[in-house]
């Protein structure tokens, strides 16, 4: 017997969506032990971080293919179909990057200079605030879902988007100053190894370039 | 007169046996949300439906029930063979029966309603002749059929969109809950009242004046929304969940309005689609009794007792399975949706009751949904659904017409 209420309601993107950045987020944090780890030059602890890392990212990757298997072309939203998938592949790109600038550094085994360590981990943590940000927007979803997208909520929503586009502009400032004191020693230091800094300052700063489309993508839905 | 007494024997059997599947599958449209949104556990569910469905089948079923016995076919022209009518009730019967169980063992959302009437009105062309039946009443229910989920889902947008507008998108919605939410608990009460009072009662020989009426509904409205205000008062906010949900405490707010409305949505599905257990009963109950067919006697109290009983067989063997199945899937439809839905389509289906009209529940139950969905308070409706009712429509009725001139010319042959 198939209930007719039953199957009227497909599946609601939007716990599944909150529960994905919740995902992005926690393997973006563990960017600062990981850091932290390769600075203090323990790389078993560092490989072992990277592997969760490399776990959360594979399990936001799954959660993504079940949440757009799971929105059929036949779903009658409020919001289009289309504003949401996007949101979720900017949302899963904070967990991909991890795994990328991760993934460099231990592979290259680099070491960061001393001198930039410092700006380096505040870049880093920066950074993580951004995505720890935007996990509070999306989280603000099924409220937002509930009032229709109108009202209160939607204020309470752009002032956290508002806090995200600050944080990600700071996280931009800090990486102009960890590029800096890059460029003040990279003469000492081996060419190669100098370009690939470089790589990981460009990649995590995508991070914080991802959590703040988050923002964007939060923001059409208002619209 | 063993023959009578053969015929209301299999008439009573098809009767419960219909009742019991209508209580068992379509009763829990009513109460599974609020046993999903944890309104009310599911023995209190069971429980309140169980009141509330007899209720609506004894005190508001007497119209639709009219309706079905004698509205659709020409009940004169079985003067001089009423025995041609009873054939063609119980025919009727095992052809809804039939298709029904063809249907659900396919998942088409098929409406009993539907299929019954389509009955009715196929063995009554055929069998006996195009002018047997009363097409311009049938016409009026069709219409019906259209009418009451667009309505039902109209009202629904305007009485979320208000939720919307005066309590969700509030600064402080919690206060603002706790402020209006009794007059939507009034709200609720009121209009299955009245329109009990004013148009269900008369069919159980009770006569109450119209003014009389409104003086009693505003009444019973008004207790039931005090007692509501006062459940909402003792609702304190739980800092914990609010954090990760802010809508957390207002939902349990609408939750006591939920109850309401379910209790409602239970009464207004008793009320209509208890006469497609027992319409086709009454029928032959009449003809059987009198030797002929009579559209002016009201129906006995009592068949409408045992159609109510049977819906409640069916709740309480198997509507409890189906509630908790239902009530996982329909998450989405949190108190502040739920209620909407639920008051639009009991308002929609008590009104069509009081007027004799038999419309499908459920279907209207659905209009209501999509009347909150386009109010963008649902997260995913699957329109495909909607386009397998659309495509149940059209076929039920030739469907259920077909399949009991088959049974109609068999019962014929076989029966004394």
């Amino acid at each position: 017997m198939v209930n007719v209420l039953a199957s009227l309601f497909g599946a609601s993107p939007v716990q599944p969506l909150e529960k994905h950045i919740d995902i992005a987020y926690q393997s973006s944090k563990l960017l600062i032990p990981f850091f932290e780890a390769v600075i203090a030059g323990d790389w078993t602890k560092a490989t072992e971080i990277r592997e969760r890392i490399v776990a959360y990212e594979n399990e936001a990757d799954d959660l993504k293919k079940q949440i757009r298997l799971g929105l059929p072309k036949s779903l009658f939203m409020p919001v289009p179909r289309e504003d949401l998938l996007e949101l979720l592949l900017v949302q899963d790109k904070i967990a991909n990057r991890a795994k990328d600038v991760s993934g460099l550094v231990l592979g290259r085994k680099m070491q960061i200079p001393a001198v930039m360590a410092e700006d380096f981990m505040g870049f880093i943590r920066r950074t993580v605030d951004a995505a720890k940000q935007a996990r509070k927007s999306v989280r603000e979803l099924d409220e937002l879902y509930a009032t229709g997208f109108r009202g209160a909520e939607v204020n309470l929503v752009t002032n956290l988007i508002e806090e995200l586009d600050r944080i990600e502009t700071e996280t931009d400032e800090l990486q102009i100053r960890v590029r800096a004191s890059l460029f003040a020693v990279e003469s000492t230091l081996d060419p190669v190894n100098v370009v690939f800094l470089y790589r990981v300052i460009e990649l995590t700063g995508e991070i914080g370039d991802m959590a703040e489309r988050v923002g964007r993508r939060l923001e059409l839905l208002l619209s | 007169m063993e023959a009578e007494l053969i015929y209301i024997g299999l008439a009573a059997v098809f009767g419960i046996f219909m009742a019991w599947g209508i209580g068992a599958n379509d009763v829990a449209n009513a109460m599974a949300t609020s046993v999903g949104s944890k309104a009310l556990t599911i023995r209190q569910a069971i429980l309140a439906a169980a009141v509330f469905e007899f209720l609506g089948a004894v005190l508001a079923g007497g119209a639709v029930t009219a309706t079905i016995r004698t509205g659709i076919v020409d009940a004169g022209l079985f003067a001089d063979t009423p025995e041609l009518l009873v054939y063609g009730m119980l025919a009727s019967w095992l052809a809804a029966g039939t298709w029904l169980l063809i249907a659900s063992k396919n998942g088409w959302p098929v409406s009993t309603t539907h299929s019954i009437v389509g009955a009715i009105v196929g063995f009554a062309a055929v069998g006996i002749g195009i002018d047997a039946v009363q097409w311009g009443q049938v016409g009026t229910i069709i219409i019906s059929w259209v009418v009451s989920p667009l309505t039902a889902g109209l009202i629904a947008f305007l009485i979320y969109e208000s939720v919307q507008r005066l309590i969700l998108r509030q600064d402080d919605p919690l206060d603002k809950a706790k402020r209006f939410v009794p007059y939507y608990i009034f709200l609720a009460a009121f209009t299955t009242t009245l329109v009990t009072l004013l148009k269900g009662l008369s069919h159980v020989g009770l006569e109450i004046s119209v003014a009389n009426s409104y003086f009693l509904a505003v009444a019973i409205a008004a207790a039931i929304a005090i007692v509501g205000a006062l459940a909402i008062r003792r609702i304190q906010p739980d800092p914990k969940l609010e954090k990760k949900q802010h809508f957390y405490t207002v939902e349990r707010v609408f939750g006591v309005l939920m109850i309401v409305t379910a209790c409602s949505m239970a009464f207004a599905h008793g009320s209509n689609d208890v006469a497609n257990a027992i319409g086709p009963l009454a029928a032959v109950i009449s003809v059987a009794q009198t030797g002929m067919v009579d559209s002016k006697s009201t129906i006995p109290a009592w068949v409408l007792m045992v159609g109510g009983s049977g819906i409640v067989i069916g709740l309480a063997t198997f509507g409890r399975h189906v509630i908790a199945t239902v009530g996982e899937k329909i998450t989405q439809l949190t108190p502040s949706r739920g209620f909407a839905a639920e008051l639009a389509a009991a308002s929609t289906i008590v009104i069509a009751s009081g007027t004799g009209m038999p419309i499908s529940t459920t279907h209207t139950l659905v209009g209501a949904v999509l009347g909150v969905g386009l109010a963008r308070g649902i997260d995913a409706i699957d329109l495909r659904v909607v386009g397998r009712i659309l495509v149940s429509w059209v076929v039920t009725v030739p469907a259920g017409a077909l399949l009991s001139i088959l049974f109609f010319f068999v019962l014929k042959n076989v029966l004394p």
